[in-house]
């Protein structure tokens, strides 16, 4: 076990220096920042100014190396445009992206457990047949899009939820979240939704799957045959047994929410990192693009590796590092 | 040859070959009929779009500003009808769909292609070599797939900037993996199979083995892998062009179409975000069907 902890953090500082060196080739390549940054009527004597100012005016490899060395101490450069630390810049925008992942993953447990053991339960019912219906849909739209008409027909045509922003907010432990107001509710709602839909296909799916196979096994006749409600048995007998690959799935999953929140946030203009990303790329805010991907890199080699430590607490069979823990 | 006798074939039971089987068996789901049905008009479509739009969207003669944003149904100034309305520029937003899915359809599949063989090259080669190779494959292969496709895509973008060869470049990269693992996966355990002993001891040259006993033999699952990631790579192109960061305005994807109306939506002026949104959301649901049928059909455990 500690064997293998260490040689996964080897190969995660291997991955995350070679992202943080492929990332800074390809930002270097992008283009000349100084283009937007400085003012177009500014002389040569400015220019020059401020490249220096940048530390643009070094070699690639300089600029490599006094990046590596800052990183190591936490200190990943300073935003070209905000011009402050950019790490902070991140941290500062992180709660919000994720307050709108944890809200979703919510939405979606609550919602794709209960009708997938609904639909796995009674597959060939009309309501079975109708909650997987909603999940091949749920797989075939596009996020962007589904975005867009929640905002068409709650914003535009019946006018109840806002389509942008936080809404008000209220600080828990020093942390801005918007979930407990009335109005940070309304405001999170469709984004958290949106989000959640493709998480709520793949949950039903997993749970129905997981559910038909369950039912059909000796222990759920035995639990019948003991006289159980039929509530304890799915509630206790069934749902405990399909909750290891569920539980491990929604593990995973929480990294790609995060991912997929650039999108969501970029449509309903929720102010996390998702949006901070995009403005970037389009700013050609070098440190703060790079800095977001270290952090997002190494929040999902946490995720990954805390699931895989789970996995193998919850079922003792898979054994890490082995052939079979190579997935 | 010609004086040989031949058996006579009524004597024997008629018989069906694998694409006759293929055919009925996929034939047996209407609804994958359906969507077979209505892939094929999205690709004429596609591929007739300069034919069959009433205006070619991009050339400026034949936009009237006048026209702009009008509303599905409208008629212009000189009394044609705009059926699915018109945007900011007064382009027709029928035949902006159309060169959209033309221009989807081609990113989508081309990125596919080129996907599908580079990582039938690595998956085939760590299968049959085994060994380091096989390891050094893999564990790139894990560590791309443990990162989400958007991101990696995005991330692309951002260096390599706008336009068509950018955008294949970044879906092929994100797709390429899946390819190598599925092919992995069923060649190892084709390799460990008679034909393939018997090849080697009739000492054919490891090329012909690989590519003409192995390869052939690992297509069903990979067809199925690849008919997903056509929707998949149309997908995420759309969202990428959303984001701004995927196709550049001149050649403008269903995406685009997409983000271009988003900013005239909170005005009430939906049809130039909707329109393109229910054309890129038919195309992906007809891949799904035909994919779901497809999965089915292949699967030999499945055979009846």
């Amino acid at each position: 076990m500690l064997a293998y902890a260490i040689r996964r953090l080897g190969q995660s500082i291997f991955v995350l220096v070679l992202m943080s060196f492929l990332v800074f080739v390809g930002v270097f390549a992008i283009g000349d920042p100084i283009e937007l940054l400085v003012n177009p009527q500014a002389d040569e004597l400015e220019r020059v100014r401020a490249t220096a100012a940048l530390g643009l005016d070094k070699s690639f490899l300089e600029q490599y190396w006094v990046f590596l060395k800052g990183a190591a101490s936490g200190d990943l450069g300073k935003s070209f445009v905000y011009n402050v630390p950019a790490l902070s810049l991140i941290l500062q925008k992180l709660p919000a992206t994720i307050e709108l992942a944890f809200v979703a993953m919510v939405v979606a447990i609550a919602l794709g457990i209960p009708l997938g053991l609904v639909a796995g339960l009674k597959p060939d019912s009309f309501v079975g047949r109708s909650i997987m219906a909603g999940s091949i849909l749920g797989f075939s739209l596009p996020t962007f899009w589904v975005g867009l008409v929640l905002i068409m027909v709650f914003s535009v045509n019946l006018g109840w939820l806002p389509s942008n922003g936080r809404g008000s907010t209220t600080m828990v432990a020093g942390i801005p979240v918007s979930f407990l107001t009335a109005d940070g509710l309304a405001h999170i709602a469709m984004p958290a939704i949106n989000l959640a839909l493709f998480k709520l296909s793949l949950l039903i799916r997993l749970t129905r799957a997981g559910t038909r196979e369950a039912v059909l096994q000796d222990y759920v006749k035995f639990a019948r045959a003991k006289g159980l409600t039929q509530r304890r048995v799915i509630g206790v007998h069934v749902l405990k047994n399909i909750l290891i690959p569920i539980v491990t799935v929604i593990g995973l999953e929480l990294g790609s929410v995060i991912a997929f929140a650039i999108v969501t946030e970029s449509i309903f203009a929720w102010p996390g990192t998702g949006k901070l990303l995009i403005d970037s790329i389009n700013q050609l805010d070098r440190p703060v693009i790079v800095a977001y991907l270290l952090v997002i890199v190494t929040l999902f080699i946490v995720i990954n590796f805390v699931v895989d430590v789970l996995y193998s607490m919850l079922d003792p069979r898979v054994r890490l590092g082995g052939a079979a823990g190579a997935h | 040859m010609a004086d040989l006798p031949v058996s006579p074939p009524a004597t024997l039971a008629p018989v069906i070959g694998p694409w006759a089987r293929f055919r009925a068996d996929f034939a047996e789901s209407r609804l994958a009929l359906f969507g077979l049905a209505l892939l094929v008009v999205i690709l004429l479509i596609g591929v007739l779009a300069p034919v069959i739009s009433p205006q070619n969207p991009y050339d400026l003669a034949q936009l009237d500003i006048m026209d702009s944003k009008l509303a599905p149904g409208e008629k212009s100034l000189d009394g044609h009808t705009y059926w699915l309305g018109t945007d900011d520029q007064g382009r027709d937003m029928l035949s902006g769909i159309f060169y959209g899915l033309r221009i989807s359809l081609g990113v989508g599949i081309a990125s596919t292609v080129f996907a599908l063989a580079i990582g039938l090259a690595f998956g085939l080669v760590a299968a049959y070599f085994g060994g380091w190779v096989d390891t050094l494959i893999m564990r790139v292969v894990d560590i791309q797939l443990s990162f989400p496709s958007i991101l990696i895509a995005l991330i692309l973008l951002a260096v390599l900037g706008q336009g068509v060869d950018k955008i294949v470049i970044a879906l092929i990269t994100v797709q390429w993996a899946y390819y190598a693992r599925t092919v992995r996966a069923s060649a190892l355990v084709e390799r460990q199979k008679e034909y393939i002993e018997a090849a080697r001891v009739l000492a054919l040259g490891q090329a012909r083995v690989v590519f003409r006993h192995l390869l052939p033999n690992c297509l069903p699952p990979l067809i199925v892998v690849a008919t997903v990631q056509v929707a998949h790579a149309i997908a995420l192109e759309a969202t990428l062009s959303f984001l701004g960061l995927g196709l550049p305005i001149t050649e403008p994807s269903l995406g685009l179409l997409i983000s271009n109306g988003f900013q005239y939506l909170l005005s009430g002026k939906y049809w130039i975000s909707f329109y393109p949104g229910v054309a890129l959301l038919l195309t992906i649901m007809a891949i799904n069907l035909v994919a779901d049928q497809l999965r089915d059909v292949l699967n030999p455990r499945l055979r009846r």
